[in-house]
């Protein structure tokens, strides 16, 4: 088996290995800032080939596992990409082409000649080595590479409100991986393995499941902070607006993924034995993440921290998927977080131009818009209603979809919270378009006319792809409902993984 | 504050440490030892020599920028396992060469990994002690 | 010496925590670095201590002899070492840069991200 696999295994370590190798070349090129433009464009362009690749072999060939030099499974180190995987790093790919071209529009030299490219790249290795782990111990590892990575893209420019926005942003995730760690060191100390199919099978053996149960809630609280919910949040409307939009755009499209996408991992993987507590929790903590974001944003007029409560609220929604732990609740939320993370990227894109265009992120002070720019009013209207959940859009089949999941599983409670916040997310989104594109422009302030093309091609792009996804939801649905079943039955990873046994 | 006895004694262990370093990544493999201690040793050299004279001297004495050591390293591990994958086996599975080979010993894919931490090691912490030094 | 070093454990939780409660920058810095050194510890003992049996072949014979120290603990902290050794460089850099922008290392008057 190992033989036959050998060939198609390598489409797992691409994701990994072209960042790594674009980033190299970036530093290696670091006096020539044209050449680590090109380079960065082409390692962007071949991780979404990549990603694409690696998911048409996962949907074709069943659930991917490599064992990095030829180590077998429990002992050595194992990459796995299941179908949920394989589309996280096809989300990245996509990131990484649109924020690069965004970048080489928007970047200020001292930046780029600070290292943004090989950073960005760092970043991104990082991100793709998250979803491909299959070993909880290199699950951390990764983590803190793609960690270092966003400390100094953050910090880059070395603004004050950038250094102020990073100290805890910094402090927050570092207690997250201490946490992390702490998880980490306990779970072998029971178990005597990090590799996570080998942890699934012994955590299901254990004799007293009342100590997996607090280790979880350990994961439970690390990968919520980096996750950002309720009530560990406060670290990202306090950062997430003071980097460049690029970076913000990338942050806010993946990062908190990774955490949820981590969450969604280990209790769907591994602690599964207490689902009536554990997953019960989640749920009531997704339901206070929906809220408490989606108030904070109601309350905001900056764009960029209005559109950072945001996401706040919307991993509410992701993790009320896993917290309703049934597949098709757990297909939705596979679903919700392809179109969360286009919507959510392609908005923050939208608001660097407005700040292109008027010099301010400052609600007040911004308008007329519609006026000015019809054409960046549409794309902004198409992200943010999406994320609204009107139709025909993605994000109203990604919340039918689960709220429809909620109530077929008896909780109203969780899905009249849904929907509740729903309508907020909408009445914010209008916010914004009152503010920004409808009301007349109050100080007749300098603005640019001309919008610089390669700050609107990525836009464009994603807007696209939100579109074209709202059009084609049937295949996307039948994707995320395979990538839901690999989930909810993990006996397809634990055999991927640990081969025949 | 420089001191006259210890910039004349680094001009004797400087030469030691750099012999030792590679000794070390040398007999890492089985022993131990290895790039990454290795590099280490390299890095806390260079950094004698910073701290006996100033964050220049030892600059110029490396004569390359640690930042170009991190590039190289980083490329050279990811190349130890590249190998494995244009012969088709799993990524990272280790080389070697049938013979041992003087002074070298065993030579294989892992030695080139190996050198790779060892550059990294030292670009990366060197970068972080000039920074911190020429502020 | 379990029971000592969960003592330790814990100080090093307790001190850490503390630490971070502070308002200075600096503390908060070494605070990070005293959790850091717990967890570490944390999975040292979380991997049963072994005394005076190192996990190596002996020459001669053909496999380590039960018992002997698990290695895998000391592979993992050395690893979690070396990236907390990355990290509190990056984050002592970061606290000089912001105390220089800023011009206190009190952490209450960093508001600047903070308003409405």
């Amino acid at each position: 088996m190992m033989q036959v696999n050998t060939v198609m295994n390598i489409w797992i370590v691409l994701p990994i290995l072209i960042p790594l190798l674009t980033a190299v070349g970036a530093v290696l090129a670091w006096n020539w800032r044209r050449v680590q433009r090109v380079l960065s464009v082409i390692g962007s362009a071949a991780l979404l080939g990549a990603g694409l690749k690696l998911l048409l072999t996962v949907w074709t060939d069943g659930i991917l596992a490599l064992q990095i030099g030829s180590w077998p499974a429990p002992f050595g180190i194992t990459l796995a990409a299941d179908l949920f995987s394989a589309i996280m790093v096809v989300l990245a790919g996509l990131l990484a082409v649109t924020v690069t071209l965004y970048s080489l529009a928007s970047m200020d030299m001292e930046r780029e000649s600070f290292g943004y490219y090989p950073i960005l790249h760092i970043l991104l290795m990082g991100v793709c080595g998250a979803f491909l782990s299959g070993d909880i111990f290199n699950l951390y590892v990764w983590f803190e590479v793609l960690l270092i990575a966003s400390f100094v893209l953050l910090t880059l420019g070395g603004e004050r409100a950038q250094l102020e926005g990073a100290i805890k942003y910094v402090t927050l995730n570092l207690m997250a991986s201490a946490l992390f760690l702490a998880g980490v060191g306990v779970l072998y100390g029971i178990a005597g393995t990090l590799n996570m199919a080998d942890l699934a099978v012994q955590l299901a053996k254990m004799e007293h499941p009342e100590i997996v149960t607090a280790v979880s809630m350990l994961f439970l609280i690390a990968f919520g902070i980096k996750a950002a919910v309720f009530p560990l949040f406060f670290w990202l409307p306090a950062s997430y607006h003071t980097p460049p939009v690029a970076v913000s755009a990338i942050f806010s499209g993946l990062l908190t993924k990774v955490g949820v996408y981590a969450l969604f991992r280990v209790f769907t993987l591994l602690f599964v034995h207490n689902i009536r507590y554990t997953h019960t929790m989640i749920l009531i903590i997704a339901g206070f993440t929906m809220v408490t974001g989606v108030l904070g944003a109601v309350a905001q007029t900056e764009f960029r921290r209005l559109l950072s409560f945001h996401i706040v609220s919307q991993i509410g929604y992701l993790l009320m998927g896993l917290g309703l732990y049934h597949p098709a609740a757990m297909a939705a939320a596979v679903f919700f977080m392809v179109h969360v993370v286009l919507a959510k990227s392609t908005l923050f894109l939208v608001s660097g131009v407005v700040h292109w265009l008027q010099g301010t992120y400052d609600l007040k002070k911004l308008g007329g818009l519609y006026a000015s720019a019809p054409g960046l009013a549409l794309l902004f209207l198409i992200p943010a209603l999406s994320l609204a959940g009107i139709p025909p859009l993605p994000g109203f089949f990604a919340k039918l979809a689960l709220v429809g999941a909620g109530l077929q599983l008896g909780q109203y409670v969780i899905s009249a919270v849904a929907l509740a916040v729903s309508i907020l997310t909408l009445f914010s989104m209008i916010k914004i378009w009152n503010e920004a594109f409808w009301k007349p422009q109050p100080l007749a302030a300098t603005c640019a006319s001309a919008q610089p093309v390669l700050l609107i091609i990525p836009i464009v792009l994603l807007a696209l792809v939100i579109l074209g996804i709202g059009f084609f939801a049937g295949p996307l649905f039948t994707l995320a409902a395979r990538a839901a079943e690999q989930l909810s039955d993990p006996a397809g990873y634990i055999q991927a993984v640990l081969g025949g046994a | 504050m420089v001191s006259l006895i210890l910039s004349t004694a680094v001009r004797y262990i400087f030469p030691l440490q750099l012999l030792f370093s590679i000794f070390l990544l040398l007999r890492g493999h089985n022993e131990p030892g290895g790039g990454f201690v290795g590099g280490l040793v390299v890095a806390a050299a260079f950094s004698l020599v910073a701290l006996a004279n100033n964050v220049w001297t030892a600059q110029r004495t490396m004569g390359v920028n640690p930042r170009v050591l991190i590039g190289v390293g980083l490329l050279a591990a990811a190349v130890s396992g590249l190998q494995a994958l244009i012969a088709g086996q799993p990524f990272m599975t280790a080389a070697w060469i049938a013979r041992d080979i003087p002074v070298l010993g065993k030579v294989g894919t892992p030695l080139l990994f190996d050198f790779g931490v060892y550059l990294v090691v030292i670009g990366v912490t060197l970068t972080i002690i000039f920074t911190l030094m020429e502020e | 010496m379990e029971i000592i070093l969960a003592i330790v454990i814990g100080v090093l939780y307790a001190g850490g925590l503390y630490m971070m409660k502070r308002r200075s920058i600096v503390k908060l810095v070494i605070g990070l670095a005293l959790l850091g050194h717990a967890a570490n510890l944390l999975i040292f003992t979380m991997g049963r201590l072994v005394r005076g049996r190192p996990p190596i072949i002996p020459t001669g014979a053909g496999q380590l002899q039960a018992p002997f120290a698990d290695p895998l603990p000391q592979a993992l902290i050395l690893t979690a070492i070396v990236i907390g050794f990355g990290i509190q460089a990056f984050a002592i850099v970061l606290i000089k840069r912001a105390y220089q922008t800023v011009g206190t290392d009190d952490l209450d008057d960093m508001k600047a991200t903070d308003g409405i």
